[in-house]
């Protein structure tokens, strides 16, 4: 089997798995950085959402080998503490119910500000298109980005 | 003032003990309905009332750690069920922390997060347990200073003497409380005494899920542990003959693949009820037994018959006109009334079948040895789970532990137990322990669908537009979604409902609100047409309905209190300003009553770049005492979006025995910029013990969806999802 070397949240990881093997599951599989969600695993959901060189991504669709060289940000690498202010305001906002696919939302919502530092409700709803929350927090999603714009 | 029994018949409802490392452990079960002193003799008490499943400890330093036997499936229950606890114990919310209770097996009766009943079962057990804890404490401080309990008070896990300086803090007695005897009867609070009930509370695991903690079934690991996928039949109606096993086994990454067999023998309701025959591959990494899955090559049998979404619509029509009738109610003589009246309006209405679609799929850890099965995973029915894998393994349930974890989304889903025991049936095989996972499109795949329904909804106005007769026929695969005796019943002098069913092999399974799910699209949006066929407004149309309900009503009884039906329908006419009119604004009633809370809501829509948008939804909402407003708003919110999202946009449609939709590409679930811009929430007040918010939020707002609709495109929607409105049902 093939060996990768990987930078994820600022630390160097070294993998052996298909090349094939989509960047979700050796983060969860190898790696064992289990924040990241499986949802579809064919890129509609976005559970799996991660930074990579700063750009949301969905690591059900990115192969491991071409993830190799850049730099990689999970959920558990957004902030050291739950500090960023994206985790910040979803915890002001109370945002979650069963939680599920909140990593994969503040993900995209993180990156969203990152480029756009002052998103209308237009811009969320089109950046945040692809994430599916069945539990329907969508309001309060949308509420929480626009507090962490300010924060 | 509310006195409630720790006890019955000199059995005590509580156990309390010394904690490891200091303070005072009371152990109490956490489900239950204990009683209250009125009441104490004319209930019989189930003995799972005195299996001990929650403690609090109160600790040497303060700190109270409420351990919750719940399972958290988003519901907010692991923050609002210690509210209860620590509202009566009277600590500080400051020093609460909130666990895990652990697990033993045998534990599990009543522990269900299902048919939001959580809150509603354990509001006395969990005061009662609470107001034990205090008055214990009490007690102690009391013995320590010779003063009689009277002369104490407490404020904030403080106790304080009231004709002195001395103080004691709840830590520094609970030792001492040990000794105490527990009191057969304890006093309530006032519900206005309440300090953290009817606070907003934020959800104690909320920093650990924005951090990504591994909380969920899918994220449990084990050292050594291997993982699984199954491969269900494509369709229902076949089964697994045969496939390439020795092909299979030689694919890197993969150890073992084999069938399993998980038929049982006289199954429960939460057992499977299609798929007992499974390929089960079992490796090292999920994305091989991914790839794995893709190349197995089997071999199906047809054993039943494989159903269409036209073969589901005939026989749906069939069962409509000749189907099984497994409930009715009939009041007066409506084929007459028909006969008489003026006016009379039927209308169809239909809604396929749909999947859960937790966004955690379905998953579990098993580790089955000799004569002992550990099982780790999302589950609500750890109860059920434990004694299906009893059966299938034959290993006595005391032999079995189930461990929850967070649940990634139930909705109904984590009530059936199948993937529990297919997990347990491949560790038994391989003698490993293991984790199964689903992909989603084995999920979706599956079956435990919501049933596909038709309704035929019928009315009759006289001369004067009253409502002199009304009917509804309600037809589902496999169950009909008609509650004969909810309203209208009992507000219609001429009344007839009748619940069918008809056949079907797909499977089906609870889905968020059982048939209220359809049942208040259906008759919300049938009420519209009336109301409006009578020249009436729809609310005063229903509040009149309700007033002849509460003083002359219709036959024996009805399910519903019509005085709070009515209450949340005027609440929202006044908080949503029904009446008034905005330009470009079109707006949409409805109001509905299930799992033992009532909802009303309103829409109000708009049309951007040529698209219907929902700018705002009111909610009037009637649950009872409210425990943590913010996390109740939250799941009403919760309820609505979820249920535009299904009447909209989702269908399961079958061909040759198959869903057409398997993954989220082709199933289409809510998106952000389908939700509404704003959804306000408000609470009527009243002293009335809790009732559950997981469910009531959902079902009207697909009524009062169809009837914004309706005012914004002049056109009525009667067959879901409401963006294709055909009769297509799956
Ligand atoms: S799992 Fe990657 S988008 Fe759904
Ligand atoms: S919070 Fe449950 S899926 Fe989003």
């Amino acid at each position: 089997m093939p060996t990768f070397k990987l930078k994820i949240n600022n630390e160097k990881h070294t993998v052996e798995a298909d090349m094939d093997t989509p960047l979700l599951w050796v983060l969860r599989d190898h790696i064992k950085l289990l924040g990241t969600k499986y949802g579809c695993g064919i890129g509609q959901c976005g559970a799996c959402t991660v930074h990579v060189d700063g750009n949301a991504m969905r690591s059900c669709l990115l192969q491991v080998s071409q993830a190799e060289g850049m730099n990689i940000t999970t959920i558990e690498g957004l902030s050291k503490d739950g500090e960023h202010p994206v985790q910040k305001a979803w915890l002001e906002h109370d945002v979650p119910q069963c939680g599920y696919c909140q990593a994969g939302q503040i993900m995209t919502a993180a990156a969203l500000l990152e480029s756009n530092p002052n998103p209308s409700d237009k811009d969320i709803d089109t950046a945040m298109h692809g994430n599916i929350c069945r539990c329907g927090t969508y309001i309060r999603i949308k509420q929480a980005i626009k507090t962490a714009a300010k924060l | 003032m509310t006195r409630i029994k720790t006890q019955y018949n000199r059995r005590s409802f509580l156990k309390v003990s010394a904690a490891a490392g200091g303070g005072m452990l009371i152990g109490f079960s956490w489900l239950t309905g204990c009683i209250t002193d009125s009441k104490a003799e004319a209930v019989e008490v189930p003995k799972e009332w005195f299996d001990i499943n929650g403690y609090i400890k109160i600790g040497d330093t303060g700190l109270v750690t409420i351990y919750s036997p719940n399972p958290e499936i988003g519901q907010n229950v692991r923050t609002s069920m210690p509210m209860i606890v620590a509202d009566e114990l009277d600590v500080d919310w400051k020093d609460v922390v909130v666990e895990q209770a652990p697990l033993n097996t045998g534990f599990y009766q009543n522990q269900f997060a299902g048919g939001s009943l959580s809150i509603r079962l354990s509001w006395n057990a969990l005061r009662m347990a609470g107001a034990t804890g205090r008055r214990m404490l009490l007690e102690a401080a009391a013995k320590e200073w010779a003063l009689p309990v009277s002369d104490l008070t407490v404020s904030k896990g403080i106790i304080k003497e009231k004709n002195g300086e001395r103080t004691v803090s709840f830590g520094d007695i609970a030792s001492k409380a040990v000794g105490i005897e527990i009191p057969e009867e304890v006093e309530l609070k006032e519900i206005s005494d309440f300090k953290l009930i009817g606070t907003s509370i934020k959800n104690v695991d909320g920093k650990k899920i924005v951090t990504g903690e591994p909380l969920f079934g899918l994220d449990f690991y084990r050292e050594g542990m291997k993982h699984a996928m199954i491969v269900h039949p494509p369709a229902f109606g076949m089964k697994v003959k045969d496939f390439n096993v020795d092909e299979i086994k030689r694919m890197p990454g993969v150890s073992d693949a084999f069938i399993i067999d998980v038929t049982l023998n006289e199954p429960g309701m939460f057992d499977e009820k299609g798929f007992f025959q499974l390929i089960a591959i079992v490796g090292d990494s999920t994305w091989q037994l991914m790839k794995a899955k893709k190349a197995i090559r089997a071999n199906w049998e047809t054993v039943g018959e494989l159903e269409s979404s036209e073969s589901h619509i005939a026989t749906l029509e069939k069962a409509l006109a000749s189907g099984n009738v497994t409930e009715s109610r009939k009041d007066g003589n409506p084929e007459a009334a028909f006969k008489k009246a003026v006016k009379v309006i039927e209308r169809t209405y239909s809604a396929p079948f749909i999947a859960h679609n937790t966004m955690e799929p379905m998953n579990f850890f098993a580790n089955v040895t000799e004569n002992a099965v550990e099982l780790v995973g999302p589950t609500q029915t750890p109860d059920a789970l434990e004694k299906s894998v009893s059966k299938l393994l034959n290993i006595p349930p005391e032999n079995i532990t189930v461990n929850m974890t967070r649940i990634g989304g139930g909705f109904g889903r984590r009530l059936y137990v199948h993937f529990g025991v297919e997990a347990a049936a491949i560790s038994k095989k391989i003698g490993k322990p293991v984790k199964l996972i689903y992909t989603r499109e084995d999920d979706m795949t599956q079956g435990t669908y919501r049933p596909t329904y038709l309704s035929k909804y019928k009315a009759g106005l006289d001369a004067n537009n009253n409502l002199i007769a009304f009917s509804v026929k309600g037809a589902g695969l496999p169950d009909g979604p008609v509650f004969p005796n909810r309203f209208p019943a009992g507000a219609v002098t001429n009344y007839s409902a009748e619940k069918l069913s008809g056949i079907t092999n797909v499977t089906t399974g609870a889905w968020r609100a059982p048939r209220s799910n359809f049942t208040a699209g259906a008759e919300q949006s049938f009420l519209d047409e009336v109301a409006e066929l009578a020249g009436k407004d729809p609310i005063d149309f229903r509040l009149e309905l309700f007033e002849r309900a509460i003083n002359n009503p219709v036959g024996d009884e009805y399910e519903y209190d019509a005085e709070r039906y009515a209450g949340v329908l005027k609440l929202v006419k006044e908080k949503s300003k029904w009446g008034e009119t905005k330009q470009g604004v079109h707006r949409g009633v409805a109001a509905y009553f299930c799992h033992s809370t009532y909802v009303a809501e309103v829409f109000d829509m708009i049309m951007v770049d040529g698209q219907p948008k929902i700018k705002k939804v009111c909610c009037a909402v009637d649950c009872g005492i409210v425990v943590n407003p913010d996390a109740a708003k939250n799941m009403i919110q919760g309820g609505v979006i979820d249920g535009i999202g299904h009447a909209m946009y989702s269908q399961l449609t079958f061909k040759n025995g198959a869903p057409n939709e398997m993954n989220f590409d082709k199933y289409q679930l809510i998106r952000h910029s389908h939700a509404p811009e704003e959804i306000d929430v408000f609470f009527v007040k009243n002293e009335i013990a809790p009732t559950g918010l997981g469910e009531p939020g959902l079902p009207p707002a697909i009524g009062a969806l169809a009837n914004a609709m309706y005012q914004l495109k002049g056109k009525r929607y009667y067959h879901q999802p409401f963006n294709v409105n055909q009769p297509v049902v799956g």
